[in-house]
């Protein structure tokens, strides 16, 4: 199981990337093994308005279907358009092509909200349901 | 040592085999068993054009047996078994007097004087119990052997091609729904063409000391056959494209044979009286009070078990089952609809009436005759 390293991790199993003021946001390698094959993600709207910890979309896979959160504050800037032709790639490439949407960061510094995890913590987090 | 009051699912004869496969496993009805070994899709995908290879061991087995097994079981159950010739299986039903259904099985009936009663993992202590009450007084002996027994199923197109070679009966006079004793792999056996998928395919009946040698045998024999190891996953899948109901979705305690579209497995003119001949047989005579559908999806979300049907904007029903149909590429599911809008809903091959609320959002659908699928000729 795949935690890259540079990234920032969330309880609800999501990988955050800042690159200046923008987040950009998937599910974590642990997250789609969880799922299973993904079938269908509601991606938040451009231009919508997201709350840090609050659901802002929906990722469904053959079994079952899980809510996306929002790992920080900002408004969404870009969403990830081939998701919708292809689901599978959350699967095939969590951390790359399997992107979902991306945040401009409501904070003028880049600065994170408390409470996302390094990639140790997070492996930690995930070790003992391997 | 672990305290057996906090046991956790029992495991199968082949449990260690999916644990070895890195088969991510789950609590199925008090069993351990494999969800997935990979990917469901692929795994699906592999029983629609080559073979899977399933464990079946939580299913449950139990005998009847003795000079009065056939009048108990017609007793019993909806159907006609004194009439099963031996060798022959049938689907049949166990219901209760009121004509709910208790659980939906299979009956090989492998002597004149002995029958296997196949039962839902989750039903087989109420099966159990209901068969041993409706034969007191009789002379026939109930048993439960499901301890006694692994079941391997192997189902695909290329199924008989790999296990011909193992067995040690000609499969070409193996027809559907007959099962007969003999060697796979040097294990004793009762082959069976039956299944739970639409596909053509075996179940073979074989000892739990016996079970991990039979898997590897199959798996080697169906190596360049594209022979994949298949879940419970693709298994539901499976059997809900081929439009083949569930108990505990489709069919449960508040459901008829008929609601289900199944009547035809009561048998009225059997000889004799049966658990719930009266209650069913009004059901017969009435008019419906909801129908079994199809549904096909127009969109890309899934219908899912519990989701409200709706005509017009309002409720007309409830899905039992959905998921997305690797097979037919759009999400597909079975629902109880009101017989009225089951008729009209017919007609509206646009999709333009009749919808599925899916979390909140109205997701068009289109009637489709049952099943979804067809296996090629």
């Amino acid at each position: 199981m795949t935690v890259p390293p540079g990234l920032r991790y969330t309880q609800e199993h999501e990988w955050v990337a800042i690159d200046g003021s923008t987040a950009s946001i998937g599910i974590t390698d642990h997250a789609q093994r969880a799922l299973g094959d993904v079938v269908f993600v509601e991606l938040p709207a451009v231009g919508a308005a997201v709350t840090a910890g609050e659901p802002c979309g929906e990722v469904e896979s053959t079994k079952s279907v899980s809510d996306l959160y929002s790992p920080v504050d900002g408004e969404v800037s870009e969403v990830n358009e081939e998701i919708n032709e292809d689901p599978g790639l959350v699967n095939a490439d969590p951390y790359g092509a399997g992107w979902l949407f991306r945040v401009q960061l409501a904070s003028a510094d880049g600065e994170l909200p408390p409470g996302l995890l390094s990639p140790a913590d997070y492996a930690e987090l995930t070790k003992d349901t391997e | 040592m672990t305290d057996p009051e906090v046991a956790g699912p029992r495991r199968t004869p082949l449990t260690a085999v999916h644990e070895r496969l890195g088969a991510t496993l789950t609590d199925f009805a008090g069993w351990l068993m494999p969800l997935r070994y990979g990917s469901e899709l692929a795994e699906h995908k592999a029983v629609r054009t080559a073979a899977g290879l399933f464990d079946l061991s939580h299913m449950g087995e139990i005998a009847v047996t003795g000079p009065d097994a056939a009048g108990a079981l017609d007793y019993a159950l909806v159907g006609n078994l004194s009439a099963l010739a031996p060798g022959r299986a049938r689907y049949t039903m166990i219901c209760a007097p009121d004509g709910g259904v208790v659980d939906d099985l299979i009956v090989y009936r492998l002597d004149d004087e002995e029958f296997l009663v196949v039962a839902n993992a989750a039903n087989t202590p109420a099966v159990l119990g209901a068969l041993r009450q409706r034969a007191e007084g009789r002379d026939a002996s109930v048993a439960d052997h499901t301890e006694d027994y692994a079941l391997i199923a192997i189902q695909g197109p290329r199924a008989a091609a790999i296990l011909g070679p193992l067995a040690s009966i000609d499969l070409a006079g193996v027809k559907y729904y007959t099962g007969h004793q003999g060697e796979v792999a040097g294990c004793a056996a009762l082959l069976a063409r039956t299944g739970y998928t639409g596909e053509d395919g075996f179940e073979l009946f074989t000892r739990p000391e016996d079970a991990e040698r039979l898997w590897a045998a199959l798996t080697a024999a169906g190596a360049g056959d594209a022979l994949v190891p298949a879940g419970l996953a693709a298994r539901d899948t499976l059997r809900l494209e081929a439009g083949m109901p569930l108990y505990g979705n489709e069919l449960g305690p508040d459901i008829t044979p008929f609601d289900a579209g199944l009547g035809r497995v009561v048998k009225f003119d059997k000889p004799g009286d049966f658990v719930g001949r009266t209650a069913l047989a009004e059901r017969a005579q009435a008019t419906p009070r909801r129908t079994l559908a199809g549904l096909a999806g127009q969109s890309r979300r899934v219908p899912r078990h519990g989701y409200q049907v709706l005509w017009d904007g309002k409720p007309a029903g409830t899905v039992t089952s959905g998921a997305p149909s690797p097979t037919l590429g759009m999400p597909i599911a079975m629902a109880y609809l009101d017989p009225d809008v089951a008729r009209q809903a017919a007609g509206d091959t646009a999709g333009n009436r009749l919808a599925v609320d899916v979390r909140g959002s109205a997701e068009p659908a289109v009637l489709v005759p049952l099943p979804f699928y067809h296996r090629p000729a």
